[in-house]
């Protein structure tokens, strides 16, 4: 029996979420395989062939799949699951979307977000917006998880590429029609895996002042820009930047939060981070609780002098 | 169009839930209980597309104790037109729970069935696609827009995309990793509510009275499977909770410039 890992790609590149998924699969000590699925992704499959700890990958290339919905992945990895014990993805909106399905079609329970693996059934997860850790052991045979990034490692290149294996692909499903994707298209680096993240809250006030006041610190510290909910609803930041129990989840080495309340459903997106600081002008803020550094000061004088100050 | 709504009650969102002193597990006795978030996106979406027209009826359903008819008073008073509750005592989780909404789904004929993205207790967002795959239908998760056009007609301008539809088809545009996604659905579909779908409309008091007179449909789990028994009982076992790691508490820094300087100097995380 082997592990099986779902891998998600730009069309490009493998996402890093995959390389992460890689270090939680080891702890099965078991073959690796890496299922890629799209159409034209040698390039792609290649990329999984070399990474360390993969054992083989599997490539389902078909022009059904180039952009592909969870109903066709869901149906790929279903008429692979006999030969595994365990199904991995990281816990993104695409990993989400497709391995319910699959534990759905093979009778089995899914774990979502796993934080930690302690036994070979036996998981930790985060619950109630991350107030609570959760330990859960599975009854199942057959294993079906999503791993939280950001809780694993990066695997690393290395070593003689592992083989390729084309897998059968089906006609496709004909109850979905892809229509259209836009994709936010930013200079930052990706908000998922940046090394600094600099968010803001309600309080920047308007889509205008969150730019003026927090980009000029994004650009100087290299930086990906996040936002609360409340931001973004108020329609200061775009959808795809909130981080949260409803966003995303990031752990960059250092995370700026600007006039930010510290809401659990914000906190279960960032607490992980590792040096947290925050700018609040109530004393009382609950996000002084998760931060290492804070200041207590008005952000639209604080953030200025923090970014001239770098 | 018929639509059906599945909603779950849980803790309320502001309440800090407590672990148990033996750690086995969260302490909620007495926590002020409600429906969950995403399920009234759920419910505000049903009830504009029947306001729209598009909607003949809409049935809300929940599964659980008896105490889960609070939830369903509130889909009520907000304006659904029928409540069920699926009532049992046994702990329900993801995968038992798409397989009695199937049976739900089989008894009402839905054409389009609204879940909520995730609950906010167990965190799991399975349940949706779980139940579009037991039924053997598309599904659209984490929606922010849902339109229905008649065949050849521009759908409504909150698509992202809009394009024309095929007949029997809605169209959603979906959340996904770095923007969105515009698919269309050939009905019966399932879909999820992202809490950007709508703003849930408030429940006026007079509208809770009237709710609480109303008749709610009850079935009881274990009749659902006389032919062939359902196995919907619980398959993960929750060994105990704990707090997650905590940080060490915070540094209060007077000025921009000492927080500079730990940066640099302690945390090392700039140069
Ligand atoms: C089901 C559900 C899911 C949710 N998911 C998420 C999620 O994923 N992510 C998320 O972020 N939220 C989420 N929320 C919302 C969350 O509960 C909070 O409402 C939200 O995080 C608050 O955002 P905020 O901190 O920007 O605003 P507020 O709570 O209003 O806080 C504003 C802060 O700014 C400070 N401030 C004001 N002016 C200044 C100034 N001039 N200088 C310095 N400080 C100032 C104030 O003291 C205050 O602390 C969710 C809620 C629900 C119900
Ligand atoms: N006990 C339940 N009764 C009815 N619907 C439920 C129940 N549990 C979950 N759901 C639905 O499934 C969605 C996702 O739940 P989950 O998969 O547990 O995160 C919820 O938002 C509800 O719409």
């Amino acid at each position: 029996m082997s592990v099986l890992i779902l891998a998600e790609h730009d069309g490009h590149h493998l996402k890093q979420a995959t390389y992460r998924a890689v270090t939680a699969a080891q702890h099965w000590q078991l073959p690796v395989h890496v299922l890629v699925t799209g159409h034209n992704i040698t390039a792609i499959a290649q990329q999984a062939a070399a990474i360390q700890g993969v054992t083989q990958v599997m490539q389902a290339d078909a022009v059904a799949l180039a952009h592909p919905l969870a109903e066709d992945v869901a149906d790929v990895i279903v008429r692979l699951s006999g030969q595994y014990q365990v199904i991995v993805a990281a816990h993104t909106a695409f990993g989400k979307n497709v391995l319910p399905r699959v534990a759905a079609l093979r009778d089995v329970a899914m774990l979502s977000d796993v934080v930690e693996i302690k036994g070979s059934k036996t998981y930790v997860r985060p619950i109630y917006a991350g107030s609570i850790y959760a330990t859960v052991e599975s009854t199942d045979t057959l294993q079906v998880l999503t791993v939280r990034a950001s809780s694993f490692a990066l695997a690393v290149n290395g070593g003689a590429a592992s083989p390729i294996v084309m897998v059968d692909t089906a006609a496709g499903t004909s109850r979905v029609r892809w229509i259209s994707e836009v994709h936010n298209v930013s200079e930052r680096p990706a908000l998922a895996s940046a090394r600094v993240v600099v968010s803001g809250g309600r309080s920047l006030g308007s889509a205008e002042k969150f730019q003026a006041v927090l980009a000029p610190l994004a650009e100087k510290l290299g930086a990906a820009l996040g936002a609360t909910r409340a931001a973004v609803d108020a329609g200061f930041a775009p959808n795809d930047i909130q981080v949260g129990q409803t966003g995303t989840v990031v752990a960059p080495e250092l995370y700026i939060a600007v006039g930010i309340s510290g809401a659990v459903q914000h906190t279960a997106g960032m607490k992980d981070s590792k040096v947290i600081v925050a700018i609040n002008h109530d004393a009382d803020a609950p996000i002084f609780q998760v931060s290492d550094y804070y200041l207590v000061a008005d952000l639209f004088e604080a953030v200025p002098a923090l970014t001239k100050a770098i | 169009m018929k639509i059906l709504v599945a909603v779950k009650r849980v803790v309320d969102y502001n309440v800090k839930v407590r672990l148990k002193p033996d750690g086995s597990d969260v302490d909620i006795a007495g926590a002020k209980m409600g429906i969950n978030p995403f399920d009234e996106n759920a419910i505000e979406e049903a009830l504009r597309l029947k306001e729209r027209g598009h909607a003949t009826e809409i049935v809300a359903v929940t599964l659980g104790t008896a105490a889960c008819q609070d939830v369903l008073r509130h889909a009520l008073a907000m304006g659904v037109d029928r409540a069920i509750l699926v009532e049992t005592d046994v702990l329900l989780q993801p995968l038992g729970i798409a397989k009695l909404l199937k049976v739900v789904v089989a008894r009402e004929q839905p054409d389009l069935i609204i879940l909520g993205k995730q609950a906010i207790d167990d965190d799991a967002g399975q349940t949706g696609q779980m139940l579009a795959a037991l039924l053997g239908v598309g599904q659209g998760t984490f929606i922010s827009a849902v339109a229905v056009v008649a065949p050849g007609i521009l759908p409504l301008a909150t698509l992202v995309h809009p394009c024309t539809a095929h007949e029997g088809e809605i169209h959603v545009t979906r959340e996904v990793d770095g923007g969105t996604e515009t698919l269309a659905l050939r009905l019966p579909a399932v879909v999820t509510a992202d809490l950007r779908l709508n703003e849930p409309r408030y429940v006026k008091l007079p509208n809770l009275m009237m709710a609480k007179k109303k008749p709610i449909q009850t079935y009881h789990a274990a009749e659902f499977g006389i032919d062939a028994p359902i196995d919907f009982g619980a398959r993960l076992k929750q060994l105990n909770v704990a707090n997650p790691p905590a940080r060490k508490p915070g540094i209060k820094l007077d000025s921009v410039q000492d927080l500079v300087d730990k940066l640099r100097g302690e945390a090392k995380v700039i140069r």
